[in-house]
């Protein structure tokens, strides 16, 4: 008699639901997934080691590189990780901007996942929808970075500078009317904080679009109930953090458990799932996306009252302004001594972490007190949850893994590094 | 036009002999036909794809194509174009044969399907009675070409595709078959021209409102079991996962390049235009107008069947820009338990129905 093997697929790296360069080794019994190997490493750039042979400055780009669909919540832990090892202070108003930020991100991220799953499963249009919100909110990033993606905006001591007043313009161009351009360009009259507002405001209608082709659709149901089921304990045990540990009903947020920045003094609810699987974390990420406008709203409130400074005036951390270098001896030294030589950070050791819109992502340096750190260490939420892909996807079928894979919110900047 | 048309059968028959001369002028008249219908399916599945790709772009907030002529309109030529012009890749592990064929094999029944569709009154290549039970076995055909392809292809990914093909299209035929039963119950026939003719009597049909006399109504369960046996037998969203761009990346096509691949995207689209010419004909009274009054009575027959196929058509493409798509196990299980139970008791439903004094179809 012939023996019976496993069919195995080759799923990946180049395949249109491999969210980049996963490559996924399946064992299949029928379409049943028996096993699933993930193998990584096909994006790793050795940003842990290029760390350390740059300043900590020239580090903080790699950071947008990791996760790059939330490239700020990435900087903000490597900022939080040299400043808690500097000691350094951070003005209020750069922890606000700070926060709404990382919110937008947040968003940004979100919008993302919700697109990319919903197109996993099928659904296309969802993509297209989300990509329209994600453009508004690459224009924030534009505005105040320049960058639409690798803003590097965050830095240690603050943020690169402050909030711009004017908004980037649509152009008319052969394809664009001047009518058409002066529609696009309606809500960009104002300051970056009107334009953000104003997205606030829209904003919660769009999720009730995206909800209303989804979230009740039968076939959505059928996709994604009981798809990739993990328990609270499991989740616990495999070293979940963020919406996929909230889907499965632990209420772990690290903006609650250790408030960094202002967030102890924001409003907002964690959304916490029931049943751990595929559509309660939809459910949660939904539900975070409106609490993350929620925060929004709180940030632009204060910032439109509280004027002041956005980044420490230690210049032996943050960059003196041009005014004061061009009229001051100690801040021309200041200036050049920065930005040749690099900041100095005091021999110790720091592990600072952020409630990425992932889970969460630590940074764990180390430093000898030199001008770049001794030793970097990153910790990527997406790993440990990819880690768990074939726990959650065994006993399922092909077209499960690419929903669980899709519920996962891979990234593969940050777990190959 | 019948003139020139004898003068021509004259000048074989002299030329060629009595017998010879009149094959010859069946022959040439029949391939003249031919390409009268399969000229305009091409212009129109061409099309269909600028439309679906228009249609899809409005729903999704982008314009669609614009960039080829006016208004995008030369898009399915460039496309057709290009298709032709790259290099046809035959993977060296496949069986060569079998790997050309099975774009023929897809292709060819959907366009022989045509043969006996009737565009209006009399206007029908072939007008035969069994032209119902010739459709559903050509459409049967089709699932031929896909297996074929899975198999030939010599790939996992392209098997699973034909595996999961073979299955969908079995269960989905014999609901659709069920569906067309009923059809046939209530017209008496299985010539389609009948079918058409058939729906435009009735209580309604006599008072000038047609379209309440079209077999949509009385058998409103069946036309929503075979149009969405329609849309699982073309493969299309939200049934799509014999080609599942994210699951299987395209199923049985994934080693097809050029015009390999346009010919399995061609039958596919000409699929779709024969199952919505085919929804118009059973259910929406094909070339019969909603009214029996003018002005609806001056627009063409022909205007009328082909108005109806495209807005089912276009349904087609709205549910795919809607749903998700369904797994492979949950289609098959709405496809056995849920519409041949449906089919089944509808069927017994008609013919009890057809027993009572209240028998509308005598």
């Amino acid at each position: 008699m012939a023996e019976i093997r496993n069919y195995t697929l080759n799923f990946g790296p180049q395949h249109p639901a491999a969210h980049g360069v996963l490559r996924l080794v399946l064992e299949l019994d029928g379409e049943v997934i028996q096993r699933a190997d993930p193998h990584i490493g096909l994006l790793h750039r050795a940003t842990e080691k290029l760390a350390e042979h740059k300043t900590w400055i020239q580090s903080l780009p790699y950071m947008d590189r990791l996760d790059y669909v939330s490239m700020m919540c990435n900087e903000h832990a490597y900022c939080m990780a040299i400043e808690k090892l500097a000691g350094i202070e951070v003005p209020e108003r750069a922890q606000y901007i700070r926060v709404m930020f990382d919110e937008i991100t947040r968003v940004l991220n979100h919008l993302l996942w919700l697109g990319a799953h919903a197109i996993d499963i099928g659904a296309m249009t969802v993509f297209l929808y989300c990509f329209r919100e994600r453009e508004d909110l690459m224009d924030c990033y534009e505005a105040v970075s320049g960058a639409r993606m690798h803003a590097a905006y965050y830095r240690p001591g603050g943020v690169y500078r402050d909030l711009p007043d004017a908004m980037p313009q649509y152009q008319p161009s052969p394809y664009r009317s001047e009518k058409k351009v002066r529609e696009l360009n309606e809500n960009r009259q104002g300051s970056l904080l009107d334009f953000i507002e104003d997205f606030t405001r829209r904003f919660p209608t769009y999720v009730d679009e995206y909800e209303t082709l989804l979230t009740d659709n039968r076939i959505w149901k059928q996709r994604t109930v009981g798809i990739g089921v993990v328990t609270p304990e499991r989740a616990k045990a495999l070293g979940f953090t963020g919406p996929m540990l909230r889907g499965s009903g632990v209420e772990w947020d690290l903006r609650r458990k250790q408030p960094y920045e202002v967030y102890d003094r924001m409003e907002f609810d964690i959304p916490i799932g029931v049943n751990g699987d595929c559509y309660d974390r939809y459910l949660v990420r939904i539900e975070e996306m409106r609490e993350s406008n929620k925060i929004i709203r709180q940030c632009i409130a204060w910032l439109r009252a509280n004027p002041g400074p956005v980044i420490t005036s230690n210049h032996k951390v943050a960059a003196p302004s041009r005014v004061e270098m061009k009229s001051n001896m100690e801040e021309l030294i200041h200036h050049f001594k920065l930005f040749t030589e690099g900041m100095h950070v005091p021999s110790g050791e720091a592990y600072a972490c952020v409630e990425h819109p992932k889970g969460e992502f630590g940074i764990y340096a180390i430093s000898d007190g030199a001008n770049k750190p001794y030793r970097l260490k990153i910790r990527a939420p997406g790993f440990p949850h990819l880690a768990a892909l074939n726990e959650m996807s065994r006993g399922h079928m092909l077209a499960d893994v690419v929903a669980i894979i899709g519920t996962q919110d891979i990234v593969f900047g940050e777990i190959d590094r | 036009m019948s003139e020139l048309v004898q003068s021509f059968q004259g000048l074989l028959v002299s030329g060629l002999g009595p017998q010879l001369g009149d094959y010859a002028f069946i022959a040439i008249k029949t391939v003249v036909l031919i390409l009268c219908i399969v000229l305009p399916l091409m212009g129109a599945v061409a099309y269909l794809t600028l439309w679906e790709r228009k249609f899809i772009g409005w729903i999704q907030i982008r314009l669609g194509p614009n960039r080829v002529g006016p208004l995008g309109l030369f898009q399915p030529i460039a496309d057709g174009l290009k298709a032709l012009v790259k290099e046809l890749i035959i993977p060296a592990s496949s069986n060569k044969f079998l790997f050309l064929l099975a774009p023929v094999l897809a292709l060819g029944p959907a366009l022989a399907a045509w043969a006996v569709i009737p565009f209006a009154p009399e206007v029908v290549l072939a007008d035969v009675n069994a032209g119902l039970l010739y459709l559903m076995a050509m459409t049967s055909m089709g699932v031929y070409g896909v297996i074929i392809a899975g198999w030939a292809s010599n790939s996992k990914y392209a098997f699973l595709g034909a595996m999961r093909s073979a299955a969908q299209i079995v269960a989905y035929e014999i609901a659709m078959g069920f569906a067309l039963v009923c059809v046939l119950l209530v017209s008496h026939s299985l010539n389609l021209s009948d079918i058409v003719n058939g729906q435009a009597k009735g209580m309604f049909a006599a008072q000038g409102i047609n379209f309440l006399s079209w077999n949509w109504l009385p058998l409103l369960p069946m036309v929503l079991v075979y149009f969405i046996s329609g849309v699982a037998e073309t493969n299309r969203a939200p049934f799509d996962v014999v080609e599942g761009e994210s699951e299987i990346v395209a199923g049985h096509m994934i080693e097809y390049s050029g015009m390999g691949f346009a010919t399995f995207f061609l039958a596919e689209y000409a699929n779709m235009w024969l199952i919505a010419t085919l929804s118009a004909i059973m259910f929406f009274g094909g070339w019969a107008s909603p009214f029996g009054f003018a002005p609806f009575t001056w627009i063409p027959p022909i205007v009328w069947l082909l108005g109806k196929a495209a807005v089912i058509v276009t349904m087609f493409l709205w549910l795919r820009a809607t749903f998700p798509r369904y797994r492979y196990d949950q289609i098959m299980r709405l496809g056995w338990k849920v519409f041949i139970p449906i089919t089944i008791v509808w069927l017994v439903l008609i013919s009890a129905w057809m027993q009572t004094p209240w028998n509308i179809w005598s």
